[in-house]
């Protein structure tokens, strides 16, 4: 049988959400999975909600729709719960994540009575901690990763360390922060895992 | 060797470019095409190719400088979507009478209107009478495979015609897959070099490049150019058969999706076509037999062989991501059955308007037309041509 996992990211117009799906298939190709990332494009402007999404699978992917049915949800910016209805399709036996300083228990109420799992991830405060700025997507990308389980922490780490050397070529002052914020993602979540 | 890589359809087409380092590219940049000039454009700066960039102040300008180029005897693209395409009408005429080789890669895009920026075919079907051969790709390899071929399809002495070289906006062109990507070195040996029979820039042996024709010669001229397409069928053939041997991928005309013993078959093109074939797969698990006919070469316009390839089937869904305005069906739905009436397959073949400006084609809809044409068959149920699939109900 084949295993494919399908996520949908929601975020605000600038925040990075297409970029961490574009990561994110970046990262499973060096596993050797094949890898889909793309946006859904509306009106493009900084601050409007925007869509991406994921399909990693052991088989050639040749489905070229959105996804409707994820397995996966992850929300960027917490504001959009009162005007996205992220949970729509997403399957009983999936997860979401929420950027939030909020516990899962508070974050369920809002979802609709989504009955599957849920994780919050304080991305803020880890980014600031070890950014210094507030860019979410280092973080929710580590979620993404430790959630979906699309590979293991230690050969992600060793991948994101490789991207992130080329990507930031320029600016190599960024890396560590980088790689600090998706340490400390795997260890803020570890707790809401082993339940 | 192949290497595995990952990009988007954008990225991929860039890079074949960026292999093939043709002699000048003029362009201007539009959505959802403008990553392309834009990733050439960065090549250029880094010294890795040292092709004539040349910006220009509109997309009439980059097709006229492309023609220019050509003409005077150098390898020359450029690169487009939507109304940047409706804007090099004239040029893209000029393009093909004149004879030049050259080859744009277009990135669908919807026309206005409403203004949009997604993906549809209607700029590409409305250009579809200018002249030109086009090719549509499925995905990103299929973007990068195709623009490969054009130039050799477009140089060759029986041809002589450009090429416009078709993948999806957003859908392909902003979606980072799988792709393998062949080694610079293959890849110029596979294009070849560029040696002009004639062109202006050639003070031993003058030429004229777009004379008056008075009536007397200007019917052969436009006779020659018909030919022209016609014996670029030999041509595609040939060069995808060049390409399958050397690379190991690739259809001539169209792919035949388990179509061997389908009784349905769906006639799509473009990114679509993969959702559908997950269909088949998705519906042969059910016992029902059906295809996909991914037409890859839409000019010239195969006839005779997608006649052959539906002679033995009940019924045809030919989808159209475009509309004609017509009354009666898009460009597919009208060049199809008159295929099939030519060669007297007088199978069902029922017409669909599908995916315009963006909307998403889902397998759960190809899956609802297979059933439709089953219905239409087993059912002997009068059915209405010219169907919308994917629109909004009323709330």
């Amino acid at each position: 049988m084949s295993k494919e996992i399908e996520i949908r990211w929601h975020g605000r117009g600038g925040q990075g959400a297409k970029t961490a799906a574009l990561l994110l298939a970046d990262v499973c190709f060096k596993t050797g999975a094949y890898v889909q990332g793309f946006p859904e494009y509306g009106p493009e402007r900084m601050g409007a909600p925007i869509t991406a999404y994921n399909r990693i699978s052991d088989k050639e992917i040749r489905v070229h729709s959105n996804i409707y049915d994820p397995d996966l949800v992850v929300v960027v910016d917490e504001t959009l719960l009162e005007s996205v209805d992220v949970t729509a399709g997403l399957k009983a036996d999936g997860a979401i994540i929420v950027n939030t300083d909020k516990a899962p228990a508070d974050i369920r109420p809002l979802l609709n009575g989504y009955s599957g799992d849920v994780y919050t991830v304080d991305a803020r405060k880890i980014s600031i901690e070890a950014l210094g700025k507030y860019f979410p997507n280092s973080p929710m990308l580590a979620a993404a990763v430790a959630v979906s389980r699309v590979m293991d922490k230690d050969a992600f780490i060793r991948e994101m360390h490789a991207s992130y050397e080329h990507k930031f070529a320029k600016k190599p002052e960024v890396i560590d922060g980088n790689m600090k914020a998706l340490t400390m993602t795997f260890d803020a979540l570890e707790s809401q895992l082993s339940v | 060797m192949s290497r595995k890589d990952r990009m988007s359809g954008n990225e991929a087409v860039a890079y074949a470019i960026r292999q093939v380092n043709p002699d000048v590219m003029p362009a201007f940049p539009i959505t959802p095409s403008t990553e392309i000039p834009q990733m050439v454009s960065t090549y250029i700066a880094n010294g890795e190719m040292d092709t004539e960039f040349i910006p220009v102040e509109s997309e009439h300008s980059s097709m006229s400088a492309t023609v220019g180029a050509e003409a005077a005897g150098a390898r020359s693209m450029t690169a487009t979507s939507s109304c940047g395409l409706a804007f090099m009408w004239e040029e893209l005429l000029v393009a093909a009478s004149n004879r030049l080789p050259l080859v744009l890669t277009l990135v669908n895009r919807t026309l206005s209107g409403p203004i949009n920026i997604n993906c549809d075919h209607s700029d590409g079907m409305g250009a579809r009478d200018t002249g030109w051969i086009q090719i549509y790709a499925e995905n990103n390899q299929e973007a990068y495979d195709n623009f490969i071929q054009a130039f050799p399809i477009a140089e060759d002495v029986r041809v002589h015609l450009p090429v416009m070289v078709c993948q999806d906006g957003f859908i392909t062109s902003h979606a980072v897959e799988n792709i393998l990507i062949e080694e610079d070195a293959d890849v110029k040996e596979f294009v070849g070099e560029y040696h002009p029979e004639e062109f202006l820039l050639n003070p031993g042996k003058p030429v004229a490049v777009g004379p008056y024709a008075v009536s007397a010669y200007s019917m052969e001229a436009k006779y020659n150019q018909e030919q022209a397409m016609i014996r670029s069928k030999e041509v595609i053939k040939e060069i995808a058969e060049k390409f399958r041997k050397k690379f190991g991928r690739g259809f001539d005309f169209f792919e035949e999706y388990r179509t061997e013993d389908a009784d349905y078959i769906m006639l799509i093109m473009g990114s679509a076509a993969g959702t559908a074939k997950q269909a088949v797969d998705d519906l042969r698990d059910k016992g029902m037999k059906v295809g996909v006919l991914k037409l890859r070469v839409f000019r010239p316009f195969p006839a005779d062989e997608i006649a052959e390839a539906l002679m033995k089937c009940k019924a045809v869904a030919i989808m159209d991501r475009c509309e004609s305005y017509n009354g009666c069906g898009g460009p597919l739905a009208s060049e199809v059955p008159a295929a099939l009436f030519r060669k007297k397959v007088l199978t069902e073949a029922v017409s669909y308007v599908y995916g315009l400006a963006g909307r998403d084609f889902t397998v759960e809809t190809a899956c609802g037309i297979f059933s439709e044409l089953e219905d239409i068959v087993m059912n002997n149920r009068q059915y209405e041509q010219h169907r919308y699939v994917g629109l909004r109900t009323r709330q």
